[in-house]
């Protein structure tokens, strides 16, 4: 209630200037405040000026019953969501899509994507209506839609099945189908069938098929391939007739065809063939009775057809066919009947198949050209899509298959070149006016963005890479230029004073449904949220993301609006970067007062290749426009990426880049560099942490190596090796190389104090006993052991080790200061703990003395070195914690005096901040006097969950993966930016804002209460005289 | 009404727990299964209760339409049918957790002991309250507030708060003090009075400007 107080105080004591401090300063003792007010009125002879008091107090009264109408913000109310923060829902990657386009009712678009999100999305704008998140193990294979209302999804490779009603997206049913092995899975839900009132799903999964009802999901009959061990490759459902077509090839290498009856699933006839060479990849059909195959050398079509319920082959060489052919044919998936598509290195073949079984190449394409399934448009007619590439644009093409000469329609559409090439198209048809037919085309784009195409129009996009962001680091934005025209500021007064007065009404709950939702749009609207100039408290910031797809994106902290995108050209595919992947982000120069000519930039490295030792390339973005300053690479490769403290002379930051083979690369690569790191590289230290086998190992730099001046040789240093038939590393965690401790000493209750053990240098890992390592269910309490280390990264000396019988992971810890919060399962009770470890210097607590420090013998300028083994003693304590746990992080703050929060990212994708106070332990069941005051609370064995301290409040970053802290200029504030499928960005003030003022103050009423204050005083006054008057006529 | 309401909670009641699920037939040979180990497993059935809301009779409420069963903090992601109900597949037997994420609640994670002793035994507890469960039936906890409510403009609450109190004492101090210096005795206010003058206590009006 505090802060009422204050909002009191301001409103009488007007004269106060909203400076902090002196709040504070009042805050701490109330009763100065009855002092003042007393004195206040003293002012006037007590006998004679008795009403003018009363008049004036009775005016303050009212103007204190108004100012304590202001309510104080500790947590958010609802009408305040959305002021500091901002929410963004993305869905990933698409991968497939299914459009629902009926005449009547919204149209929509289910989307499946890479992120495991299922969606449904408004066709007309991109909105999404509904989605759900998947879990990680139950991977998206097929989804379609069955009855016109429900979305049907298979997933875990075939083994689940379920409905979605289409409009709220409400799971109807689900079914499991366990297979027996994996395998393929693919879904067919035929439109026009109907068995007994039913219309059956066709599932196969697991080896099995399956007909599943698709009104209860009810599994009708099914029908196993493993006795004949037979990999099913395509389901063919000819329209009107009852029988399905299986066609598959057996372990045997022979093919397989099988017609099975779609009511009872009785094999009517089977026919097989042996191919003894074996095919490569998928079997795509081409017709009704006709499918096409890669033989395993990747050199030889088959042609499979089936005559008279036999199966014929027929091979052609792919040579034969297209002349000077290269090498890594496959057939496109695309589904188009009578024609398929032969994809090479270099270029892309339509083929046709004539109608007396030869085949026909019609066109060829060069490599960039993307080709849709086919859609059927009437009975005989079907189209697809064909999108290919030009300098700024692309043409879009639909053909129709028995004519592929003419296009049916051709339009180009300008695109950003910062998107790529297009990846996926998807394209449905609807009924102009004139009755001709009108295409619709959904892209999915290289940045993993979609966008749909009509008319030759972008209708909408969504940004959909953010929905897979790899690594986050934040910018400064550009000073503001000085230069207010005059006109401005009046016109921008008077719109500052109106706003004010309906924030007033606002408070008072005076205002009317209109005005309420006119101050939520000033709120909301304040220009200086999305300003593009730095901000005195440091709240406006460039948040610089990495996304999957190699684009970087600049976003706005202020309300999350894309400042800059740029599609990395080192991580995009090329002959010498074949499978390019985003590593890492890191601020790479930036420029304080002196050398502000620079823009500030950021580092990016990639690697070309899934393996450890493949190389990496690295490139230098400007952080203000999104230019590539410079580009290396591809060069050595990259394991490890160590941000240096010393920067050169414009202010590049110095950085360590570590290969495969433990050489140690320095950037940037000049000679200043090289100076500055040789000066200090005595003092460099490192680390790997070789999970798989279980050993730490610390390296300095020994020499250089030989012909490369910017490359190190290292020497190992030390060694940790944990017994692999007892330990196996899950975890391991270390101190934010930018976070900043203000002080050493905690003074604890009876003026005592005791000194952290504060070292960049320390490493908490914790490994489980092997049997453990699964998830929760596979071991017993008997079998599992989690022990904790803190090791120091430059001795390798173990500080402290701990272990938790009967607890297993997973682990996620933080690490700040000199504590470490880990959380994990705990076996016997069943339930998840989190534990604390402080860790304090007592080489230091000697220092208590007085005399000593008057004599000056104490070791407090001494500095912390790891090598001078300090003598460290540990407290631990441990809570229960309601969730599982995908997250945690701390709040940081710029000169880390104020106290901390712990952010944890809870299994419902809420991010719950948890007051450091309660992971303390020293926390005791009956804390003494003294230790209450010193504001440590009882000890319960549960950890509190306050609903309003979820940072998220009512939002979900669905698909939560991590939680960025970044300090603002104030003090009191940290910015938080919490990533997943979805974004969301707040700040938080951990002891609340108690260097400023919170933005919801009411000026305008300050300005009242002043002015009301100075009416009050002179009418008084004026009484006053008037009666000293009449006292002296008397 | 409320008679019909409960009686609909009763007979939703339902329980069905472990059952063994024959997943191993005759077709799906066992020796294979193993190789791929997902062949054996039990399903967990359970339901999740929203009270007052599930009543209305629309089925799961608007807010509880994204909710999602975990098992093992992630290895198993279900949904919730309409009627609430919610299952896993595939298994294995040990103890599990069970927890339900449902925004604007809060539900306790649940143990749940599969053994593969007593296929169709039911062992259940509620871990926050160590509660055990006869039925795999969800119920929150509470329901959980994210903001906090902006009261309403209220005079008592202002009089009740510190501040209000401070006022009070003033208004006391204001109109009651005059009375007392009524019957004190003239004189003494008269020598109060001059002391007060003697040690010129800066008033604002001395500092206005005279009118006459």
């Amino acid at each position: 209630m505090l802060p009422t107080e204050l909002c009191c105080v301001m409103g009488y004591l007007s004269f106060i200037t909203t400076k902090s401090k002196q709040f504070q300063a009042i805050r701490r003792s109330p009763l100065s405040i009855l002092i003042t007010t007393k004195s206040a009125t003293d002012l006037e002879k007590p006998r004679s000026n008795s009403i003018a008091m009363a008049m004036a107090i009775k005016l303050s009264l009212l103007l204190l019953v108004f100012s304590c109408s202001l309510i104080p913000t500790f947590s958010l109310f609802e009408d305040q969501v959305g002021f500091m923060d901002w929410h963004q829902r993305y869905i990933g990657k698409v991968k497939d899509a299914v459009f629902h386009t009926q005449k009547a009712g919204r149209k929509r678009v289910v989307v499946s994507t890479e992120e495991n999100v299922i969606a449904s999305l408004d066709l007309r704008r991109g909105e999404i209506f509904w989605r759900h998140v998947l879990g990680a193990n139950d991977v998206v294979d097929k989804i379609d839609i069955a009855l016109g209302k429900y979305v049907i999804t298979l997933s875990s490779e075939g083994s689940i099945l379920r409905a979605w009603n289409l409009p709220d997206g409400q799971m109807v049913w689900e079914s499991s189908l366990s297979g027996s092995k994996s395998s393929k899975a693919f879904l067919t839900i035929p439109a026009n069938l109907k068995l007994d009132l039913d219309s059956p799903i066709f599932v196969y999964g697991g080896t099995c098929l399956y007909a599943i009802s698709s009104i209860d999901g009810e599994i009708l009959w099914k029908k196993d391939f493993i006795p004949e061990g037979i990999d099913v490759h395509q389901l063919i459902l000819s329209e009107g007739s009852n029988v399905i077509h299986a066609t598959g090839v057996s372990d045997s290498s022979e093919f397989n065809t099988y017609e099975i009856d779609v009511k009872n699933g009785a094999v009517l006839n089977h026919a097989k063939t042996s191919f003894p060479r074996g095919i490569f990849g998928e079997i795509l059909q081409i017709s009704s009775d006709k499918s096409v195959a890669l033989d395993s050398s990747q050199s030889t079509l088959v042609l499979i057809s089936i005559i008279n319920k036999q199966i014929h082959l027929q091979e052609t060489h792919v040579s034969n066919l297209i002349h000077g052919v290269s090498s890594n044919t496959i057939i496109l998936p695309s589904k188009l009947s009578g024609i398929f598509s032969l994809s090479t290195d270099t270029f892309i073949a339509f083929i046709k198949l004539t109608d007396e079984g030869k085949l026909h190449v019609m066109e060829k394409f060069d490599k960039k050209v993307v080709v849709s399934d086919a859609l059927p448009l009437s009975e005989n007619e079907q189209a697809f899509a064909l999108v290919e590439h030009g300098d700024s644009n692309i043409h879009l093409s639909v053909r129709l298959v028995h004519d592929m000469s003419s296009n049916h329609l051709k339009e180009t559409v300008k695109m950003d070149h910062e998107r790529g090439f297009v990846e996926k198209i998807f394209i449905n048809n609807y009924v102009r006016t004139d009755r001709s037919h009108g295409f619709r085309a959904l892209i999915v784009m290289e940045d993993h963005s979609l966008l749909l195409l009509q008319q030759g129009e972008i209708v909408w996009s969504r940004d959909d890479g953010l929905a897979s962001i790899i690594d986050v680091t934040t910018s400064e934005l550009p000073v503001e230029k000085i230069g207010v025209s005059v006109a401005k500021v009046e016109d921008s007064l008077f719109e500052w004073l109106k706003g004010h007065m309906l924030k007033l009404k606002g408070t008072l709950m005076l205002a009317t449904p209109d005005e309420i939702t006119a101050i939520q749009k000033i709120r909301l609207q304040s220009s200086q949220k999305s300003k593009m100039t730095r901000d005195h408290n440091g709240f406006r910031r460039l948040l610089i993301v990495l996304t999957k797809s190699g684009k970087l994106f600049a976003l706005h902290s202020g309300d999350g609006h894309i400042v800059w995108s740029t599609l990395l050209q080192s991580l995009r595919q090329s002959p010498q970067c074949p499978n390019p992947t985003a590593l890492k982000l890191h601020p790479w120069q930036i420029p304080h007062h002196h050398a502000l000519d620079h823009n500030p930039s950021v580092l990016v490295v990639g690697r070309c290749g899934l393996s450890l030792s493949s190389p990496s390339t690295l490139t230098i973005i400007d952080a203000y426009t999104g230019n590539a300053v410079r580009n290396v690479g591809p060069t050595h490769s990259t394991v490890q990426v160590l941000s240096l403290p010393f920067s050169d002379s414009e202010e590049q930051q110095l950085h360590l880049l570590i290969d495969d083979e433990k050489r140690a690369h320095l950037y940037p690569r000049s000679r200043e560099a090289v100076e500055i790191f040789e000066k200090e590289s005595q003092n460099v230290y490192w680390y790997s942490v070789e999970a798989d086998v279980g050993i730490l190992k610390g390296y300095g730099v020994k020499n250089r190596c030989d012909g490369d001046e910017f490359c190190f040789e290292a020497r190992n240093l030390w060694s940790v090796v944990f017994p692999s038939e007892s330990e196996k590393i899950i975890s391991t965690v270390t101190r934010k190389g930018n976070e900043v401790v203000h002080t050493q000493a905690k003074v604890i209750a009876d003026e005592d104090v005791m000194y952290k053990y504060i070292s960049k240098n320390i490493l908490f890992v914790a490994t489980v006993s092997p049997k453990a390592s699964g998830p929760i269910g596979s071991t017993t309490p008997d079998e599992s052991v989690l022990v904790v280390h803190l090791v120091d990264t430059v001795t390798g000396r173990i500080l402290h080790r701990m272990t938790h019988l009967g607890s297993q992971g997973p682990v996620h810890a933080v690490l700040s200061e000199n504590w470490v919060v880990y959380h994990y399962f705990n076996l016997r009770a069943h339930r998840y703990e989190m534990s604390v470890i402080e860790i304090y210097d007592q080489s230091r607590a000697e220092n208590k003395d007085v005399l000593k420090l008057i004599v000056g013998k104490h070791n407090l300028t001494t500095p912390v070195s790891s090598y001078s083994r300090p003598e460290v003693s540990t407290k631990s304590q441990s809570y229960f914690f309601t969730h599982s746990v995908k997250a945690i992080s701390v709040t940081s703050t710029a000169k880390g005096i104020t106290s901390k929060h712990l952010l944890i990212g809870t299994i419902g994708d809420q991010v719950l901040a948890l007051d450091k106070r309660f992971v303390d332990p020293r926390r005791s069941l009956n804390p003494t006097q003294a230790e209450k005051e010193e504001g440590l609370l009882p000890l319960t064995d549960t950890l509190p969950i306050i609903p309003q301290s979820y940072v998220t409040h009512a939002f979900k970053v669905e698909g939560l993966r991590g939680i960025e802290t970044i300090p603002a200029k104030l003090e009191s504030t940290t910015l938080v930016f919490t990533y997943g499928v979805d974004l969301f960005f707040t700040r938080l003030a951990p002891s609340r804002t108690y260097d400023s003022l919170t933005e919801d103050f009411n000026y305008a009423l300050l300005l009242l209460t002043i002015v009301a204050l100075v009416v009050a005083i002179f009418v008084t006054w004026v009484l006053s005289e008037r009666k000293d008057l009449q006292e002296k006529w008397r | 009404m409320a008679v019909q309401r409960r009686s609909k909670l009763n007979s939703c009641s339902l329980l069905l727990l472990l059952v063994q699920v024959c997943f191993l037939s005759l077709s799906c040979s066992s020796s294979v299964a193993i190789a791929t180990g997902n062949g054996g497993g039990y399903t967990i059935n359970g339901r999740v209760k929203i009270p007052g809301l599930i009543a209305k009779g629309f089925g799961l409420p608007v807010k509880a339409n994204n909710a999602k069963v975990i098992l093992n903090g992630g290895q198993q992601v279900t949904f919730l049918k309409p009627d609430g109900y919610f299952s896993f597949h595939n298994v294995p037997s040990g103890t599990h957790l069970i927890e339900v994420d449902a925004i604007g609640y809060l539900f306790s994670p649940v143990r749940v002991d599969v053994s593969a002793r007593n296929p169709g035994k039911v062992q259940a507890a509620l871990t926050e309250t160590r509660r055990g469960l006869n039925e795999l039936v969800f119920e929150p906890l509470r329901e959980e507030q994210y903001y906090e409510v902006r009261e309403p403009f209220n005079i008592m609450s202002i009089v009740k708060s510190p501040m209000g109190l401070m006022i009070g004492f003033m208004v006391v101090v204001v109109f009651l003090m005059p009375k007392l210096v009524e019957n004190m005795d003239p004189e003494e206010i008269r020598k109060a009075q001059e002391e007060m003058r003697n040690q010129g206590v800066p008033s604002i009006a001395n500092l206005m400007p005279r009118g006459n």
